[in-house]
This record gives C-alpha cells, sequence and structure tokens, in this order.
C-alpha cells in the first residue's frame, strides 16, 4: 500500500474516533443573565402573548429570555433527555397533568413562599401541587362549557340546555338533515378522557372508583347520546379542534369545547354562537369541570433565583390580564378574573366553573395517565356496543388498577 | 447473500452500508482485492504475490481493519447501543425518575410478565398479524401486477409510473391525514360514492367502528406499500432476458404459462427480497395507524408498535414499553432466519 494511501485511511479512522466523543460540544450554553424556557405555545395567539409578556417582564427583571418551542407531545420527553443529560430549561410551561410526572423526578423547585400566589383560586394552585407542595403555578387556566349555534336553536325554538335531560332533549331534537345535535371529543387520548371527566364528577363518581354505580350512571348517559344518534360516532377520531371545525361547519348545532376557542370562534363569521355553562345532572348542580391549562414550573439550577423572580412578573395581576385576555384564559386570580370578565361577558362561564374546578392529578399524581388511558378506552367500548356500560368500567378499573 | 442467520433483520438494512465499507476496504491496492475476493472463494490462490513479506502483510490487515472502523462505529453506536440498552431496559422498572437520577431496579422478568399478562397482549398480536398479513399480500399482489402492466411499453408509460411513486415520496403523516379525510364517516369521498353507486346503504363508520378500522388503516398502509413492491419487481422483470418469452412463445406457451413457468419462478429471488423488506417495514408500522386511528377505537388497530409507543410515552411505563418492542424485534428476527434459511436452501440447490 503506497505510503500517502495509508495516511489517507488513518487520517479516516482518526476523525471519526475524534468526532464521536465531540458530540458534547453540541449542548448550549447560554450566560447567567440569560433565561431558557421550553414551552408548547406553537399556535397564535399564545404563542405571540408569550413572546411579549416575557420580553417585558425579561427586562423588568434584567434578563434576556430565550424560548424553545416544540410540539406539545415532545415537550416532556424532551424534558426527560434533559434532565438526564443535566441540561434542564430555566422555565418550563408544561400542561398542568404532566406536572406530577416531572415533580416526581425530583428535578423541580418547590415554589412555596418564593412566588406570589396569595388569593389564587384554590383548584389553580390544588392543580400545581404535588404531594403537598406547590412545583408550578398557572397565571390562567381554562375549562369546558357548551357552545351552541344562535340561530339553530332560535329556529327550533329551543333554549340552551342546563340538565342532562334537557342536554339529551335538545341534542336529539336539533339532529337532522346533515347535522348533529351536539358534537363532542371521545378520542381514545386524554382528550376524550377529560372531555368525559364532567360526566363523570358530575355524576359523584371518583377516578379512583371506576366502577361505582355513579360511574355507570355518567357513562350510560354519555353513551345515551350516542345511541340516540345526536352525537356523531364520528366523534370517536375527532380531536377538540375537530370538534370545533364540526360546529364552525354547521354540522353541529352545539359543541363541548374549551375557552382556548373562544379566539378562533371570534374570527369567523359563520356561526352566531353562544356559550353556557356545561349541563348538570339536576337543576341547581354545580357543573364539575376539569381544570385545565399550562403550568409554569421552575427546574432546580444555577439559575433558579433569577426564574422565580422572571416567573413573579409574569403572575403580577396586569401581566396576567393581559394574557388571559389574548388567550382567552381564565385569570388564576378571582379579581383579576372579574376584571376580565367585565371586558368579555363571553367567558362568564368558564370564570363561574373555575373555583369548582377539578385538578385531574390532584388524587392520583403520577398514576393519572393509565387511569386516563383506562377512560378512553372504556369510553370507545361503549360508543362502538362492544361493551356495556358496567362491564366496561369494570374492566377499566382493573386496567387501572393493573397499571399503577 | 454473505449474512449469517444470527444477524437480526434490522441488520439487514444496514447490511448496505456494510457491503459499501467492505467494497472500499477492497479498493485502495489489488492486494487487498484479491484478498477480498479470495474470501469470497473467487479467485485462486497464488494471486496475492505481495502478501509474502510478513511485515507489509501485518500492516495491509491493520490498514484494512481501518477502513472497516467507520462502519463498526456506526453499527455500534447507531443499532448496537441502542438495541442492547432496550434489552437492558426491558429488565428494569423504568420510571420519568430514572431519567433524572439515573437509577431503575432491576426487576426480573416482571415487565414480561406483565405484558404477556395483559388483556391486551393477544388482541394486539393478533392485530398485528393481521395487519402484516393483508398489507403484504395486497402491496405485493397489486405491486405485482402494476409492474407486469409497465413491462409492455406504450405511450407515456414512464410518467405513469413515475407517478405511481408518488405515495413514496409523501411523507406518511400527509397520506395519513388525507385518508382520515377521504374515510370519514359523514362527510368523507370515499362513502359519498358507494352510497352515490348504490353499494352500501348506510355510511360505513371506516374509522370509528371496531369491525371496519383494520381494513382502514390496512387499505391506506397497502396504497403507501404499492410503489416499493412495484419498483422493485419492476426491476426484476426487466433483469429477464425478453429472448426466454420469444423462445416460449414460440413453443406455444400462452400468458399464464409464460407467468407461471418463466416469469414467476425467475423472480423469485427478487420476490423473497421484496416480501422480506415488506415485513420489515409491516411489522414495525406505527404513524399510519398513529394518525388514521390513534390505534383506537377501542384497540382494534391496536399493534405492537403502537402499544409499545402507548406503555412508554402515555402510561410512562419504559421497562413495559421496551418489552413489548423487544418482542416485536425477535418476531422480526424469527422471519428473518426463515428467510434466510430458505435463501441458503435454494443457493445449496443450484
Amino acid at each position: 500500500m503506497p505510503a500517502h494511501r495509508r495516511r489517507i485511511a488513518l487520517a479516516a479512522a482518526t476523525t471519526v474516533l475524534v468526532t464521536v466523543p465531540g458530540c458534547g460540544l453540541i449542548t448550549a450554553e447560554t450566560g447567567p443573565n440569560t433565561l431558557t424556557v421550553a414551552d408548547y405555545y406553537t399556535a397564535e395567539p399564545g404563542n405571540t402573548a408569550l413572546t411579549e409578556i416575557l420580553r417585558s417582564c425579561g427586562e423588568e427583571t434584567g434578563v434576556t429570555v430565550v424560548r424553545e418551542v416544540m410540539p406539545r407531545s415532545q415537550l416532556v420527553p424532551k424534558l426527560l433527555r434533559d434532565g438526564a443529560a443535566d441540561t434542564l430549561p430555566d422555565l418550563v410551561l408544561s400542561d398542568n397533568p404532566d406536572l406530577a410526572k416531572l415533580a416526581s423526578t425530583g428535578a423541580l423547585l418547590p415554589l412555596d413562599g418564593r412566588v406570589d400566589t396569595d388569593g389564587f383560586y384554590d383548584s389553580v394552585l390544588a392543580a400545581g401541587s404535588y404531594q403537598g407542595d406547590l412545583y408550578g403555578v398557572a397565571p390562567g387556566v381554562n375549562g369546558l362549557a357548551l357552545f351552541y349555534d344562535r340561530r339553530v336553536l332560535a329556529d327550533a325554538g329551543l333554549q340552551p340546555p342546563t340538565t342532562w335531560d334537557e342536554l339529551r332533549e335538545t341534542a336529539a331534537a336539533l339532529t337532522g338533515d346533515d347535522r348533529y345535535g351536539l358534537a363532542l371529543s371521545a378520542i381514545g387520548t386524554e382528550e376524550g378522557t377529560w372531555q368525559f371527566e364532567p360526566f363523570l364528577w358530575g355524576a359523584g363518581a371518583e377516578l379512583t372508583d371506576l366502577d361505582s354505580p355513579e360511574a355507570e350512571t355518567a357513562l350510560t348517559f354519555w353513551a345515551s347520546l350516542f345511541a340516540d344518534g345526536s352525537v356523531s360516532s364520528s366523534a370517536l377520531n375527532w380531536q377538540q379542534s375537530d370538534v370545533a371545525e364540526q360546529f364552525v361547519g354547521g354540522h353541529a348545532a352545539m359543541m363541548i369545547n374549551g375557552s382556548w376557542q373562544l379566539a378562533s370562534l371570534d374570527a369567523q363569521q359563520d356561526v352566531d354562537w353562544g356559550v353556557v355553562p356545561l349541563p348538570v345532572p339536576e337543576a341547581g348542580d354545580q357543573p364539575a369541570t376539569p381544570l385545565g391549562g399550562e403550568v409554569w414550573a421552575v427546574p432546580e439550577g444555577e439559575r433558579q433565583e433569577r426564574a422565580v423572580a422572571l416567573l413573579d412578573c409574569v403572575l403580577a395581576p396586569d401581566n396576567m390580564l393581559q394574557w388571559a385576555r389574548l388567550r382567552a384564559d381564565v385569570p388564576a386570580h378571582p379579581d383579576v378574573a372579574a376584571r376580565l370578565v367585565e371586558e368579555r361577558p363571553d367567558l362568564a362561564p368558564f370564570v363561574a366553573s373555575a373555583p369548582s374546578a377539578e385538578a385531574r392529578t390532584a388524587e392520583l399524581g403520577t398514576g393519572y395517565p393509565a387511569v386516563s388511558q383506562a377512560i378512553s378506552t372504556a369510553l370507545q367500548r361503549v360508543a362502538t356496543g362492544q361493551l356495556d356500560p358496567a362491564e366496561a368500567l369494570a374492566r377499566a378499573q382493573r386496567e387501572a388498577a393493573d397499571a399503577s | 447473500m454473505t449474512m449469517t442467520p444470527r444477524r437480526g433483520p434490522v441488520v439487514r438494512i444496514f447490511a448496505g452500508s456494510r457491503r459499501l465499507a467492505s467494497r472500499l476496504a477492497a479498493l485502495p491496492n489489488r492486494a487487498s482485492t484479491a484478498k477480498y475476493k479470495l474470501r469470497s472463494g473467487a479467485l485462486p490462490a497464488g494471486r496475492h504475490a505481495p502478501l509474502a513479506d510478513p511485515r507489509t502483510s501485518k500492516r495491509q490487515t491493520l490498514a484494512r481493519l481501518g477502513f472497516y472502523v467507520p462502519a463498526v462505529l456506526y453499527l455500534a453506536v447507531f443499532f448496537g447501543y441502542p438495541l442492547a440498552a432496550n434489552v437492558v431496559m426491558s429488565f428494569q422498572d423504568y420510571t420519568v425518575t430514572s431519567f433524572y437520577d439515573g437509577g431503575a431496579p432491576f426487576n426480573g422478568l416482571a415487565n414480561y410478565a406483565a405484558v404477556l399478562g395483559d388483556e391486551l397482549f393477544s388482541t394486539t398480536l393478533w392485530n398485528t398479524v393481521v395487519f402484516t398479513v393483508a398489507s403484504l399480500a395486497f402491496q405485493f399482489a397489486i405491486g405485482l401486477g402494476l409492474a407486469l402492466f409497465f413491462r409492455r411499453h406504450f405511450p407515456l408509460s414512464g410518467v405513469l409510473r413515475a407517478l405511481l411513486l408518488l405515495p413514496w415520496l409523501l411523507p406518511l403523516l400527509v397520506s395519513g391525514t388525507v385518508f382520515r379525510w377521504l374515510l370519514d364517516q359523514d362527510y368523507g369521498v370515499v362513502n359519498h360514492l358507494l352510497l352515490n353507486l348504490g353499494l352500501i346503504d348506510d355510511p360505513v363508520p371506516w374509522l370509528v367502528s371496531p369491525d371496519h378500522a383494520m381494513a382502514a388503516v390496512v387499505i391506506a398502509n397497502v396504497w403507501i406499500g404499492i410503489p416499493f413492491n412495484m419498483v422493485i419487481l419492476y426491476g426484476g422483470l426487466t433483469s429477464i432476458s425478453p429472448q426466454l418469452y420469444e423462445a416460449a412463445a414460440l413453443d406455444g406457451a400462452g400468458a399464464w404459462q409464460r407467468f407461471r413457468h418463466l416469469t414467476w419462478p425467475l423472480l423469485r429471488p427478487v420476490t423473497s427480497v421484496v416480501l422480506m423488506l415488506g415485513l420489515v417495514y409491516t411489522i414495525k408500522a406505527f404513524d399510519v395507524v398513529m394518525v388514521l386511528t390513534q390505534a383506537g377505537p377501542a384497540d382494534a388497530t391496536q399493534l405492537l408498535s403502537t402499544w409499545s409507543y402507548q406503555l412508554s410515552f402515555t402510561q410512562l411505563h419504559f421497562g413495559q414499553g421496551a418489552a413489548v418492542g423487544n418482542v416485536l424485534i425477535v418476531i422480526a428476527m424469527l422471519f428473518a432466519l426463515v428467510y434466510l434459511r430458505a435463501v441458503r436452501r435454494e443457493q445449496a440447490g443450484r
């Protein structure tokens, strides 16, 4: 072998050997005055609202804020990877049911006494707590309510339903010619479970006891909406954004959906809509909606004090109002919420349900994902007629117990 | 085939790069080329005179090994390590905390026991079998039909063939979403068409009924897989000499006889490669199901791959997810063994 060829061979082999350990260079290094934030607000209006608030609070507290935006499904896997590599961001904006699993790793800083949460809704603080300590704070939360097409209901001479019986009758009455009475999401993921939880809790059932008679009442009622033909069986494959499309497209007279749809409903001209609290089993009951929305959390690290200062600024009343205004969220403080309802009356049903909203992980903590999976599967088994409600719930309880 | 039966199916995918590496290693001088060929028994002994000096020969061995390094490293880092880590993880109680503090206690066979004892296991396994067999059968049959069709040259056949490649070029997310629209129960084009043609009386709940969902995902997956089958089989067909067909035609063989006694046997090596690669791709199919049905309704389209994902990333039982992943790998390996055996028997028979 000629000498120069040998040298090339050696060079090639050495390059490979040197480059592989060199991977460590990819990790970004940031200075003490730069904070990184991981979030999944890829869509408007949240995207701009977040950038704007972080910029002004960054100026106020003397730091530069860099956002790392990613799709929702990638946030938790990314944080787990970052945790393993010891490169966690300084602040995280995560979906509140995911907080328990993040907090269970021990990576998050307890926030009790560090940020000012005086007077916040108890439900908001419960959703940010794990095993009695506060790890996450939400500036704004969301929940579910019943949206309805004003014109369709007026033509039929009907009022928006307030009880389960009225919901069933109204939905059946409004079903016909290319239109369903009601649209909801029954997809086999957390979205489907979250939409069923108002029925479950409304009937007095608990997430820890899925085969109770109360749970059976809830599922039996829920399934009757499908059996009546008032809800399309396509709902089994609808995410909540699909539900909103059905409603805006005139294919559903009513829909169950969240306050985050208000902005996009405002932007369209096709449907003249109204919104009321979710119907309850009996007149006078309190709606029991799950508490939704993202919470801020601070991973422990060198820059944790600066991160806490930034978070305190984000939670200040005026910033909270601005944030909730742009996102159509319910502000986490009742006083701020009252101010916003004056501006935006259609947020009132959501504000009304905020104090009684339930945190999904309050009781179950890290066990919630398995229970959620068991519930959404049970919903699908019943809606497709494979099992009756009692059988499906018994199986769900068994699956949830096996998994935890 | 220079494969040994111990290697798994995934190695097959990398086999190209390995072969390339050994070819590269063989390139630099004639001596090593000679030795490389010698190993496969192509050249008579005695041609490798330059190897006589033991010092030169040692250096050449080293240099040759040096050229292996990139490929071996690549395999070790991107294939060996993840596979080994997955096997280890399947014997651990691996939770979210493990990512942060690194601690994951070994729990023996508990993950496998949990997975195999789960009510879902048999459903999932059966679904995977149905999905794989149905997808492969239709992909292959339609792909072969199209390949035979395009062998007759006609105006625009090249353009048409190129257009048929389109499903292969589209991201799965895009084709999956389009199929979701097409197969929508209330407003999908497919139901609209079938209703107007009078073939059905009520809209078919393609994606939302446990009885139809599997058919729907198979249809989408077949559509996606046809180009791959067509292209490779077409390549195989063009390598069959036209003179053979002329001779057969002169002997009075009809179209079916020509296919049965000429095309089919001569295409067999290509057929087995297509089916084997198709099996490996299909058995691990994931995205098309996730987009179309999210493994629902009520687990009707839950495959081993989607279940592994769900266990790991929804329920956060990473150990159990890894165990299901390993079951999938073992199944694919079994088929690889059967395939390699068949190839060997065929070669021995020649």
